[in-house]
């Protein structure tokens, strides 16, 4: 019986694996016509990451899914707006602000900036700049969650609030720096994190669901949205505020 | 001995993503909530889980499939192999670069397949609508999406166009879309741009990114590196919405099919 089900989840996270593997395979024989290198090493990397794939998924079922609905229920049950605001902009910033990719991007983005000559490019003053980044990135995360959890609240249309923000995208474009354009952009990707993700998505749903007249579907989700939107906005205007 | 090193060096970043949760979560329970957390054993074996899964996760890529990608990448985007051995090129020749954009394309779809957020906000989707929004349909629905983006993406690199003009026209096709679409899909087709782009995904586009500005004549990785990942996140919103759409004119077009037989 367990055997069976476990089984069952390794055949799912190989099929997630397969379409990686078969391109891989595509481009390496036929495309770039060479052997695979280091076939061992890399089979035992394929094997980890369906071993891992397994462990993640039924990891979501039994804790992450459940904790994030556990606390929107009990949040949404205490009644208290101000405690469930605290714990969406905590949420939101705290996961971001440690997160290596944004960690990564943040010191790129500050490098381009000392090489274009629009910061002093001195070591100090590229982590002052790297560590201000990171800062208005991590604070514009929470600041979306906590937005998506007061629209949850209220019922307001998604496409309202999500349009407003692509248009003040928009505009920012015209005006903030050149330098700055790619990475802003690319700061609403990286910073929703494979463990955050779940733990949002979970919150959104629990609480839509724990709200009368509010549909999971239509209200739970969003959250994600705004933490990829609202990270643009704030590093394009981080930007304009650096550079003048 | 090496890889047990490795591994323990991920596990201990991927504990240190959990840390800020945690610390949150008992704050609250203690301080705000003041109850106990019901099933708490069991949260905490999944939460290991969670840890130990996405470590052994991100190992495996690390030994499989980042070195690998991030050769093919150079590889595919080497002058030699696209122009030929030895030929001096100055001026980038778009057409020339047919199996990068196909590349960029599978690469794109294969690593969304196989992402974890995108798997997990599925499994969501699928409970909450009750079965109406497939796992898999809606998992490769956003590949495709992101397979677009990718290839368009390194399209953009290699013609050197502004990256702005690419996200505006993509910003005014979600606006127009929204308009259209049916209400109870906009909001998890908005997430889906979001949650595309992590583990799997962003460390191989940023390569190919990277390695393309490089290799192409006339580009600048510092200003034409970047912007993959922005495609990446706009284009499932464009085909989530759009397959939505779709969805609804059919089921619309078989009503009034069924309407018109009942009326004779």
């Amino acid at each position: 019986m367990v055997t069976s089900i476990i089984l069952k989840k390794l055949k799912s996270a190989f099929t997630d694996l397969f379409p990686i593997i078969l391109v891989i395979a595509f481009f390496q024989i036929v495309v770039l016509k060479q052997p695979l290198p280091q076939m061992g090493e890399v089979l035992f990397g394929a094997l980890l990451v369906v071993a891992g794939l397994t462990l993640f998924v039924q990891g979501l079922e039994m804790g992450l899914f459940p904790i994030g609905e556990a606390m929107a229920h009990a949040l949404a049950r205490k009644g208290s707006l101000f405690w469930l605001l605290c714990f969406s902009f905590a949420l939101g910033f705290s996961t971001t602000v440690a997160e290596p990719a944004l960690i990564a991007v943040a010191w790129e983005a500050a490098e381009i900036a000392g090489q274009g000559g629009l910061i002093d490019s001195s070591r100090e003053s590229l982590s002052q700049y790297a560590f201000g980044l990171r800062m208005s990135v991590a604070f514009s995360v929470g600041l979306a969650i906590l937005i998506g959890v007061m629209r949850i609240i209220r019922g307001w249309p998604i496409h309202y609030l999500i349009i407003s923000g692509y248009v003040v995208v928009m505009l920012m474009t015209i005006i903030a720096p050149k330098e700055i354009i790619g990475i802003a952009y690319d700061a609403g990707g990286v910073t929703t994190s494979t463990i955050t993700v779940p733990l949002v998505a979970a919150l959104g749903v629990g609480l839509a669901s724990s709200i009368r007249g509010r549909s999971p579907l239509v209200d739970g989700f969003g959250l994600i949205a705004f933490a990829s939107l609202l990270p643009m906005i704030f590093v394009m205007g981080y930007g304009l505020i650096i550079f003048g | 001995m090496e890889f047990i090193i490795d591994f323990s060096k991920i596990l201990l970043a991927t504990g240190r993503d959990v840390l800020p949760i945690i610390i949150l979560i008992t704050v609250f329970q203690l301080l705000v909530l003041r109850q106990p957390i019901p099933h708490l054993r069991r949260l905490i074996v999944g939460g290991v889980y969670v840890v130990i899964g996405l470590a052994l996760f991100l190992a495996g890529l690390e030994k499989a499939l980042f070195p690998l990608g991030n050769i093919m990448a150079s590889q595919l985007s080497d002058s030699d192999f696209i122009y030929g051995t030895g030929k001096v090129v100055t001026q980038a020749d778009w057409k020339a670069y047919g199996w990068v954009y196909l590349f960029a394309a599978m690469i794109g779809f294969a690593t969304t397949i196989a992402e974890p957020s995108l798997i997990a906000v599925a499994y969501k989707a699928n409970e909450v609508s009750a079965g109406t929004i497939k796992q898999w349909g809606l998992r490769i629905t956003v590949a495709l999406g992101v397979a677009f983006g990718i290839s368009l993406g390194t399209f953009r690199i290699v013609t050197g166009t502004p990256l702005y003009l690419y996200i505006l026209a993509g910003y005014m096709i979600v606006i127009v879309q929204t308009l259209f679409a049916p209400k109870n899909i906009i909001a998890l087709a908005y997430d889906s741009g979001g949650v595309t782009t992590s583990t799997v995904t962003v460390p191989l586009v940023a390569a190919l990114g990277l390695g393309l500005s490089a290799t192409v004549p006339g580009r600048n990785p510092a200003l034409d590196g970047f912007g993959l990942i922005a495609f990446a996140s706009l284009f499932p919103i464009i085909t989530v919405m759009g397959y939505a759409q779709l969805m609804h004119w059919q089921t619309q077009r078989s009503i009034k099919i069924m309407e018109k037989k009942n009326a004779l």
